[in-house]
């Protein structure tokens, strides 16, 4: 699908599809959360969502190391985390607006999104509420001999639960196949990450004999390139591993925290935003190697605002689930 | 009930018998918990299970019971079906989140997508001179919950065949077994059986009272009913084995026959088992009571260490066949 200027040699044709691909997934979430945004301005989405702008490096480029058969939990800020790892993006609206049509039948929403489909083990509105979730599917994983590995996302807000340091004790005594991966976002809800963190981060999981990295969270490239090496061992039966990807939520904690000034300034949002957005940077490295130009990138950006549009139009339009759906699905 | 001519064997000796006996039928089950390989827990229900189906499926754990249920409940979700142990009924405290927020609504939350077919074994009951903490009959805190299921056996009988079943189920299912109670003996066949959960089961045939019991209390209940068919009174005692899915139909039927109930049950009366089974009577049979139903748990204040202190505190043969006595007018 390339049309680059330069035509790369035929080694690396694969290489550049693959850097195209993963800049047409971060826009995608970009795009996505952006309408999300505007769902809820307009009054049209139940409730609250919390948005990964400026976090989509992340996401992508963990689940681009991925088979889709392999898991990944999520966390309350997860629709960049269900979208990389193949959700699409009309039935995830259809889920923000409690649609039948949604991934879970409307009655999830925002931070519950979950389908078996993509290995998506579910979004989770405890903080560290999936750790134990994650690791578990690791432990079944390599029971069951499948060659899955299991992707623990979380914010640096979940380092002060401890069930994070029992599963992760647990992961490396049973040498499972799992991979925690903490985006310090900076900002632990309204809070500055270093007045509740103590000590080191990327230290609490080598203290357990974890392998353990960090990468700058706003370049997509070295996040792949840090996972596709962590999941490689994983998957070879070396056991779990911790990632620690730096980056920056761009909004609030959530779509209505609008007035940040009491935690963190202007000058600093539009700072990262100017000179380390992943997008940007991403969009802006495929052209100087010649990968791609910027038709290309404009035509993708286009493909998806229309993608987008059509989404958003299937989930408004889409019916609620009956009232007696209420009391369905509490067994199984 | 079990025929006649069935073998005796030891509560703990059931239950054992009923996780190797799914051990054997299904690879996915396998047992995680603290001590539960070659010390076969510190009650040494397991003894035995590692030597047969290795460190692989009988897993020792760290103490760390928010991180091993957790990690049950994901490895249910993918294809397994973990049986944990929580050594002491206490310490489902430090699982909550893992049990509340995560077992009981993955299922419902995912749109019925994703299930959680995991058993979580713990235990119940006062009297070992433990104190405060290694004490309480928490069940009602998981009955609470909807997505959770909760199994309360009173017999080695019963035991056996609501387990295999619980491990059976596609559901998160929390089993409380009685400490005191694992040396008990009773009939249990050899051959295979398994016993529905949501089925009460009727111990003892009645016309004057109904005497429900749970868990510990179905003893106490049968003692006090021995009591009271001494005196002229006829006592039935209803087990309802589980309260959660609840036997409400068994229940009410009961009530309006005997016309006369007190519910027993080790935990806290307090919104407790109690509570919730009186009021399904009070409004099933209010029209066939000739007393308001009456409610016996365990006294409204921390089990305490000293012996004359602790055996204040739980209900027993005593106490249930004064408060029988006194609802039929016998004083």
């Amino acid at each position: 699908m390339t049309t680059a200027a330069k035509q790369p040699a035929a080694q690396s044709r694969v290489e550049v599809e693959k850097w195209v691909r993963m800049y047409r997934h971060m826009l995608s979430i970009r795009l996505f959360e952006e309408q999300v945004n505007d769902l809820y301005t307009r009054a049209l989405m139940p409730g609250l969502a919390h948005l990964y702008i400026g976090e989509e490096a992340v996401a992508v480029g963990i689940c681009e190391a991925l088979r889709p058969d392999d898991y990944i939990t999520s966390t309350h800020r997860g629709h960049g985390h269900c979208l990389a790892k193949g959700a699409s993006p009309d039935r995830m609206f259809a889920e923000l607006l409690g649609k039948e049509a949604g991934y879970c039948r409307g009655k999830g929403g925002s931070m519950h999104i979950a389908d078996p489909a993509t290995g998506n083990l579910g979004a989770n509105a405890i903080v560290a509420g999936s750790a134990g979730i994650a690791t578990g599917a690791a432990f079944s994983a390599k029971r069951r001999g499948t060659g899955q590995v299991a992707v623990c996302f979380f914010g640096e807000g979940a380092l002060g639960q401890g069930v994070v340091y029992e599963v992760m004790n647990l992961a490396q005594l049973w040498k499972l196949p799992v991979i925690y991966v903490c985006e310090n976002n900076l900002y632990t809800e309204y809070t500055h990450f270093t007045e509740t963190t103590a000590g080191g981060i990327q230290s609490r999981a080598t203290a357990f004999g974890l392998p353990a990295e960090t990468v700058d969270g706003q370049d997509v490239r070295a996040v792949h390139a840090a996972a596709a090496n962590l999941v490689d061992r994983a998957r070879r039966g070396q056991g779990p591993s911790f990632l620690l990807c730096n980056t920056y939520r761009y909004r609030g904690h959530h779509v209505g925290d609008i007035s940040r000034d009491y935690y963190r300034t202007k000058k600093e949002e539009q700072q990262w935003a100017a000179e380390r957005d992943p997008i940007k940077n991403l969009g802006d490295w495929l052209m100087d190697q010649n990968y791609a130009d910027a038709a290309l990138l404009a035509r993708i950006r286009a493909e998806l605002e229309a993608e987008m549009k059509l989404a958003v139009e299937f989930a408004i339009a889409a019916p609620y689930p009956k009232p007696e759906e209420v009391n369905q699905d509490v067994y199984a | 009930m079990p025929e006649a001519a069935a073998r005796e064997i030891t509560f703990a000796e059931a239950i054992r018998e009923a996780l190797a006996e799914e051990m054997r039928r299904d690879s996915r089950v396998c047992i995680l918990g603290e001590d539960v390989a070659e010390a076969g827990t510190p009650f040494k229900v397991l003894s035995g299970l590692v030597e047969e189906f290795g460190t692989d499926r009988v897993l020792d754990t760290p103490i760390s019971e928010a991180g091993f249920t957790g990690l049950a409940v994901g490895a249910a979700m993918t294809g397994m079906r973990p049986v944990v142990d929580i050594m002491f009924g206490d310490f489902i405290t430090l699982t909550m989140d893992q049990m509340v927020n995560q077992a009981a609504k993955v299922h419902y939350m995912s749109g019925g997508k994703w299930k959680v077919p995991m058993v979580m074994r713990t235990t119940l009951g006062a009297a070992r001179r433990s104190a405060a903490q290694h004490s309480q009959s928490l069940h009602a805190w998981f009955s609470h919950v909807p997505g959770l299921k909760v199994v309360l056996p009173s017999t080695p009988y019963d035991a056996k065949g609501l387990l295999k079943t619980a491990i059976r189920d596609e559901n998160p299912v929390v089993f409380f077994e009685d400490k005191m109670m694992f040396k008990m003996k009773g009939p249990v066949p050899a051959a295979e059986y398994t016993i529905p959960l949501g089925v009460a089961d009727v111990k003892r045939e009645g016309r004057d009272i109904t005497l429900v019991g749970t868990s510990s209390m179905v003893q106490v209940a049968l003692g006090a009913a021995k009591m009271l068919e001494e005196i002229g009174v006829s006592a039935e005692v209803i087990d309802p084995r589980t309260t959660w899915p609840l036997d409400e139909k068994t229940l009410i039927e009961s009530a309006k026959k005997t016309s006369r109930v007190i519910v027993v049950d080790e935990g806290y009366g307090r919104y407790g088992v109690t509570a919730e089974i009186a009021a399904v009577i009070a409004e099933g049979a209010f029209y066939n009571l000739d007393a308001p139903v009456k409610r016996m748990g365990a006294m409204h204040v921390p089990i305490p260490f000293s012996p004359p202190l602790e055996d204040e505190t739980v209900p027993n043969e005593q106490s249930v066949f004064e408060m029988a006595k006194a609802l039929c007018g016998r004083n």
